[in-house]
């Protein structure tokens, strides 16, 4: 990998991205030990910095980074000086200046993570930028699918649904999953779909139904009220009628398909409770691949001294 | 990115050749040393140290002290160090079986995490950690080439995350010298003075492919 990982792209492809779900299955073997913790990134330092909220994605990197046993240290925007109107530069450079190893960015811009690796000496790791990217939510839910379907994901069918056009979560799976050979339909109301595909090798479709008859995993998005700002659509009870995952076209799936949301759940609304509490459903399982893959990511940007050859 | 500083006559340092790291069977390459770096220059056999049956007899034997020492085989587990440890722990089991009757427990240990290189070099997990409840047990750690210790080192770290035995003991197929920390083997297969600029090659058939042996390596121009 390269020094920072800001996009799946800086994963180098197929091979790169099948090295890093590798070596996360060897830190889920050791997140399951009794003593679930190794020394690999003693006296390494590693500071969260979010301007966004999240749960998973903040406590996931602490318990990766401590579990390596590096050194964390976080930062909430609302109890610093940000409120004080620091600007962005002046934070890293605050936090760069008490000598750390990496900077884990979770901001509501896109590309802020890259502008914070042009400024610091840190490894960067993007946990979420605006409409962009979410790496590492890429990598857990690759990992999380090939532990079921794997290890070749290859001729897979998914079925992407919700909101396309504002999720950085979309964006970086569709990447790692067409890297990985999976077959992918996008679906959403059309004023949620992306103006264009730029090249991806997808297909696009508003019609779930028809969408869902050959598809081996749903992968649900969540309808980002705090993103979308305008009505895109009538109503949450005419998304839910029209794309949401209901008992009754969960019913209709292939057997062994499988259901995935990368979380927090808007149940009732992109995903029924039936649904997503039922055996189909890998949401438990991503939040917990979460901690190994981000280990995997750490220990791959800080523990090689470099970048493998 | 930053290396460990090559031994005498290295060039660049190849990643595929690590103690306890990765080894692809029968992917045609040369099979792989315990040195960290490749050696620079031409290389030729210095010597060949075992053979298939001298190997196979020095298993036996070490088999042998094992049962010897611990009064049996009951409380023993052999732990093998990835890749060729774990083979060679095989091996041990089911000579001791024969001997004693008694199929000794095993595990497998990957150090990898508990290096204190990592961050000088590529540092890559080989398998998955499974060793049995060793409270109160009698481990015995198996691996191929002893050379600086520090593998064994972090081995030792890896082990008492893992639980409290009664003792820890070491055995290994080459103890070829050079230990850079305070570790000795307790049963040894052969002591073979080597310099640094040496390689010692293991091949196990299950691990590498080809017929189990081990040799000695050296630069040609050493040869004098």
């Amino acid at each position: 990998m390269t020094k920072h990982l800001l996009s799946v792209d800086d994963l180098a492809g197929r091979d790169g991205i099948q090295r890093i779900l590798d070596l996360s299955g060897s830190f889920l073997e050791v997140t399951q030990r009794d003593m679930p913790k190794v020394p690999a990134l003693r006296a390494k330092t590693i500071v969260s910095l979010f301007y966004e909220d999240s749960t998973r994605t903040r406590l996931s990197f602490e318990t990766a980074a401590k579990r390596l046993s590096a050194d964390t240290m976080t930062f909430s925007v609302g109890t610093s000086s940000v409120k004080k109107g620091e600007s962005l530069l002046d934070t890293v450079q605050t936090i760069e200046a008490m000598g750390i190893d990496a900077i884990v960015v979770r901001h509501g811009a896109s590309g802020a993570p890259h502008q914070v690796a042009q400024w610091s000496n840190a490894s960067v790791i993007n946990a979420g930028d605006g409409r962009h990217e979410h790496p590492t939510q890429a990598l857990l839910d690759a990992f999380t699918l090939r532990r079921h379907r794997g290890p070749s994901l290859d001729g897979l069918n998914m079925v992407i649904v919700g909101d396309i056009r504002n999720s950085r979560v979309a964006r970086s799976d569709i990447k790692i999953f067409a890297a990985l050979g999976v077959n992918l339909t996008l679906v959403g109301p059309p004023t949620l779909m992306p103006s264009s595909l730029e090249g991806w090798p997808v297909t696009m479709t508003s019609d779930l139904d028809s969408a869902l008859n050959e598809t081996d995993v749903v992968y649900l998005l969540r309808i980002q009220q705090e993103r979308i700002g305008d009505a895109l659509f009538p109503s949450l009870r005419e998304y839910t009628s029209r794309w949401g995952l209901t008992a009754d076209r969960a019913n209709r799936l292939k057997p062994d398909a499988l259901v995935m949301h990368p979380g927090p759940m808007n149940r009732g609304i992109e995903i029924a409770d039936e649904v997503a509490d039922s055996p189909r459903s890998l949401v438990t399982e991503q939040v917990a691949n979460g901690v190994a893959v981000r280990m995997a990511v750490l220990y791959d940007l800080l523990g090689t001294g470099g970048p493998v050859v | 990115m930053t290396t460990a500083p090559p031994p005498l006559g290295a060039s660049q340092p190849n990643p595929t050749l690590q103690n306890a790291g990765a080894v692809q069977p029968g992917v045609g390459h040369e099979f792989v040393s315990d040195a960290t770096e490749n050696l620079g220059g031409v290389v030729v056999l210095r010597s060949r140290v075992f053979d298939a049956s001298a190997l196979r007899r020095s298993i036996t034997r070490i088999g042998h002290e094992i049962v010897e020492r611990n009064y049996g085989a009951h409380e023993v587990v052999l732990v093998g160090l990835y890749s060729r440890g774990v083979e060679l722990a095989q091996r041990l089991a089911s000579s001791i079986q024969q001997v004693e009757g008694v199929l000794p427990q095993l595990g497998m240990l990957d150090v990898a995490f508990f290096r204190d290189d990592i961050g000088l070099r590529a540092v890559s997990p080989s398998g998955p950690t499974e060793v049995p409840d060793v409270t109160d047990k009698i481990v015995v750690l198996v691996d191929d080439v002893l050379f600086t210790g520090r593998t064994i080192r972090a081995a030792l770290d890896a082990m008492q995350d893992l639980g409290r035995p009664r003792a820890v003991q070491l055995a290994v197929l080459v103890d070829r010298g050079h230990r850079e920390l305070p570790i000795r083997a307790d049963y040894v297969g052969k002591n073979l003075p080597t310099s640094l600029a040496e390689d010692v090659r293991v091949r196990l058939g299950e691990v590498d492919g080809g017929e189990d042996g081990v040799e000695l390596w050296g630069p040609k121009e050493g040869l004098a």
